[in-house]
């Protein structure tokens, strides 16, 4: 009896294990892997994905998939550079509005809960399966960004934007601060509310949970619109680094996402995963990427490696189950 | 005689845990051996070994006096020996036909599939199970009775010399019974051996020759059915007498919680026959009602009309402690008072990966908060107090509820709901697929609940149940309620009779 519980908490802690090895391998093979600056540097740049992952994992947790979150990202980043830098001008009334930062970046918020809104909505109100609506979302979303920029991208910010993807903040730079605080705050929202409960009821079984009393498309539309908003936050965030929004951003940073999701242990089926197991795989997808890069392995070889990585981790994972 | 098979000193352990011990079995031709035993008792695990499903057991198993091991279920398939599942294994987009003939399909002289062909032998097969549906229907289309059928006709379509029957007749209703027990008399005449198992003692009296008894992975009795009696049978079984009888005391309600009137539910797909059609009734308080009717005679459609499943095909009123009301949906249904336990557990009772704890909790999860928080001590509070009250049978709080047995799983669904405390709770086929101590169980909870002053309505397929459990019995036939009676004129009989459409017309 002992025994299986022992293999229980070595299979639960088994992403943590693997984390620890590969940075011990990288500390040993390279130089400059065990430093504070390579340290902090990785921290920064799997920020934007654990922040879209977290949305993926509330999606993923009710059987769903969000293909969309990289296009929002690239459109709320955009919305916000161009109300930053240029505003809105109506010309025929002779009218102009300008945004300060924040008023810039509370408006691409919006933008992307509104968008993950009408996922949520396509889905349950006409029943279109989550793949293709987000597909359609991905598509659009991507579109108007072009039309936003013209296909340009839009430069020159300013300080105080810049200061959300570059700054620091007690001695922590401030992505790790926001993406921080969205781990939190989604995981108490998952373990500890009502809301987090009906998510995995839910992906567990839809039908029950609405015989049971829970309203299951309204669940779904916050999920949705929630993985909106974490991507507007991600669009935030890879804007303010660059200085800069790029009409092509986040281009495939959806796939980064399932990437994590799926690492950390979540099922695509719905109804079993957590927000610290999306971390750990959004790190470890982070320092893998760091590592290659300072191994000097080949951009294309990177691809391969993380590809296996991912079929690795969740053949892992479902011999574990069956000894459960 | 020589056995067709027999296996001997079979043993079988899942993860530390023993299912089944030293079993010996022999089955002849032109016998149907009874295996009987309550839940867990092994007889599921035996069949799969048997059936060449489970492929890693101690013991040897003998065919045609030649020692066999199979590796998969095909093997033995191909040697003549087939199962019929309890868990329906059929493909749901997927037609009547594509189905029956998963595995083994027609080719024709283009190495292309036959389609006609095998559209003709279901038909053939369809036939001679008295099931009128189309062969290209899809099974997603079919009531879970209709899909048990396939699943009999899947087995029937190989020729088999050894035919296993775990629970065939748990979803359908008796005249499909009926049917069912014609094929196994002609199986047996054509000197083949079936191995059944069920619930229903009346059936192995009715269709056995030999039983065997199984209890904790242990045969602990067999020997001809005619040696032997109902009494005997459930002590062996149980290890303690258990009776079901008619109900003795009957509650004879002055207040009505729940009136229906003219409650009609239109077919989508064919306007000329409702699903329900002018139902008319009403419910005491306190009352426990059942309800009878074959399949597909409108039993479900009731319960999810009164539960808010289908609001824009339903016409009529519901008036429920006096007020009318339209339930647009369960939410509002369950926030009024309405309570149910659905027929097919597994797809719309239980949330199968959560834990025992979170699944009784669901319907009152405000109950468990704090400040907005979940709150794990209240959580926990309320599982005490349910796995108490409901003897369910578990090891913890955080233990997955598909780990259970199918009684225990639906005691975490009727707690779910006692918890709200309803005041109709409406109970589809609650002892489906239950060993009899369970059954009793929930029959005593129900008589529990009524001194509580909820008010019952139970749907179920076995006459027994009804009138073991109801103050009052309607009996259902195509959408319409075709009798009613009190509990007192209620026999085996006329609810037989009044269920069988012809009669209404007379």
């Amino acid at each position: 009896m002992n025994s299986i519980k022992q293999s229980i908490n070595i299979a639960k802690f088994q992403s943590l294990i693997a984390l620890f090895v590969l940075c011990l391998g990288l500390t040993l093979m390279t130089d400059n892997f065990l430093t504070p600056d390579n340290f902090w540097n990785v921290m920064r740049q799997i920020s934007v994905n654990v922040c879209i992952s977290v949305g993926m994992t509330l999606v993923v947790l009710t059987a769903g998939i969000d293909l969309s979150v990289g296009s929002i990202l690239a459109f709320s980043g955009a919305v916000i550079a161009g109300l930053l830098k240029h505003g809105i001008g109506i010309p025929a009334a002779n009218l102009f509005i300008g945004f300060t930062p924040l008023g810039a970046v509370i408006m691409g918020l919006l933008l992307g809960a509104a968008l993950g809104f009408v996922n949520g909505f396509t889905i349950t109100r006409f029943k279109v399966p989550p793949f293709v609506a987000t597909l359609a979302m991905l598509t659009m979303a991507r579109g108007f960004t072009m039309l936003w920029t013209k296909g340009h991208p839009i430069t020159g910010l300013g300080e105080e934007l810049k200061f959300l993807g570059t700054g620091w903040f007690l001695g922590i730079p401030m992505p790790v601060w926001i993406s921080g605080l969205v781990v939190l705050i989604a995981t108490v929202l998952t373990g500890k509310t009502r809301f987090g409960r009906y998510v995995y009821a839910i992906g567990g079984n839809e039908n029950a949970s609405r015989l049971s009393g829970i309203p299951t498309s309204k669940v779904k539309i916050w999920v949705y619109s929630l993985a909106g908003l974490l991507a507007a936050v991600g669009g935030i965030l890879v804007t303010a680094r660059l200085d800069s929004a790029q009409p092509n951003a986040g281009v495939s940073y959806e796939l980064d996402a399932i990437a994590a999701v799926v690492i950390g242990g979540a099922s695509l089926s719905g109804g079993r995963g957590t927000i610290i197991g999306t971390v750990l795989g959004a790190v470890i997808i982070g320092v893998l990427n760091n590592g290659l890069i300072l191994l000097n392995v080949s951009p294309f070889w990177q691809q391969v490696i993380k590809g296996l990585v991912i079929l690795l981790a969740v053949i892992i994972d479902k011999s574990n189950k069956k000894g459960e | 005689m020589q056995p067709l098979l027999e296996v001997q000193q079979i043993t079988k352990r899942f993860a530390g845990v023993t299912a089944l011990s030293a079993v010996d079995l022999r089955l002849e031709g032109g016998k149907v051996t009874a295996l009987i035993g309550e839940n867990g008792a092994g007889k599921s695990t035996l069949l799969k070994i048997m059936s060449g499903i489970y492929t890693d057991y101690e013991g040897i198993i003998r065919y045609k006096d030649e020692e066999v091991k199979f590796s998969r279920p095909r093997d033995a398939q191909d040697r003549g020996i087939s199962i019929i599942h309890q868990e329906l294994n059929l493909i749901p987009y997927l037609s009547v036909a594509q189905n029956i003939f998963l595995g083994r399909e027609l080719i024709n002289s283009f190495g292309f599939l036959d389609r006609e062909r095998m559209i003709q032998k279901t038909k053939v097969l369809l036939e001679k199970l008295k099931l009128e549906v189309s062969p290209t229907a899809l099974i997603s289309s079919l009531k879970v009775g209709q899909q048990q059928i396939i699943e009999i006709a899947k087995s029937l379509l190989v020729e088999s010399e050894v035919v296993f029957m775990d629970e065939p007749t748990s979803a359908i209703g008796e005249s499909e019974v009926e049917v069912l027990f014609e094929i196994i008399k002609e199986l047996k005449a054509e000197g083949k051996a079936i191995v059944y198992i069920s619930h229903k003692l009346d059936e192995l009296f009715a269709l056995a020759d030999d039983f065997v008894v199984l209890r904790d992975g242990r045969v602990v009795g067999q020997g001809p059915v005619r040696e032997i009696t109902r009494g005997q049978l459930i002590t062996m079984m149980a290890g303690r007498e258990v009776m079901i009888s008619k109900k003795s005391i009957k509650n004879k309600p002055v207040e009505k919680v729940l009136e229906v009137r003219n409650m009609t539910l239109q077919n989508p797909g064919n306007p000329q026959r409702p699903l329900l059609s002018h139902i008319n009734f009403s419910l005491g308080k306190g009352e426990v009602l059942g309800i009878y009717g074959l399949m597909g005679a409108g039993r479900t459609e009731l319960c999810e009309c009164l539960f808010g499943l289908h609001p824009d095909a339903l016409s009529g009123t519901i008036a429920l402690d006096g007020r009318i009301r339209e339930f647009k949906s369960p939410i509002q249904a369950i926030e009024a008072g309405m309570a149910l336990v659905p027929e097919d557990r597994k797809k719309d009772g239980i949330v199968p990966g959560m834990s025992v704890g979170k699944n009784l909790s669901l319907t009152v999860i405000d109950k468990i908060s704090k400040f907005g928080l979940l709150n794990d001590t209240l959580q926990s509070k309320l599982y005490d107090k349910h796995v108490a009250s409901l003897k369910i049978k578990v090891s913890h709080e955080d233990q997955l509820i598909r780990n259970l047995s199918g009684g225990n799983q639906q005691k975490v669904i009727l707690g779910k709901w006692i918890e709200r405390k309803p005041l109709v709770l409406m109970l589809d086929e609650p002892t489906r697929g239950i060993d009899i101590n369970a059954k009793n169980e929930i029959y005593e909870l129900i008589s529990t609940l009524n001194k509580e002053g909820i008010s019952v309505l139970v749907i179920s397929s076995e006459i027994p149940e009804i009138l073991a459990i109801s103050d009052r019995i309607l009996v259902m036939s195509e959408g319409q309620i075709s009798a009613e009676f009190s509990s007192e004129e209620a026999t085996e009989n006329n609810i037989m009779n009044a269920c069988i459409p012809e009669h209404i017309n007379q």
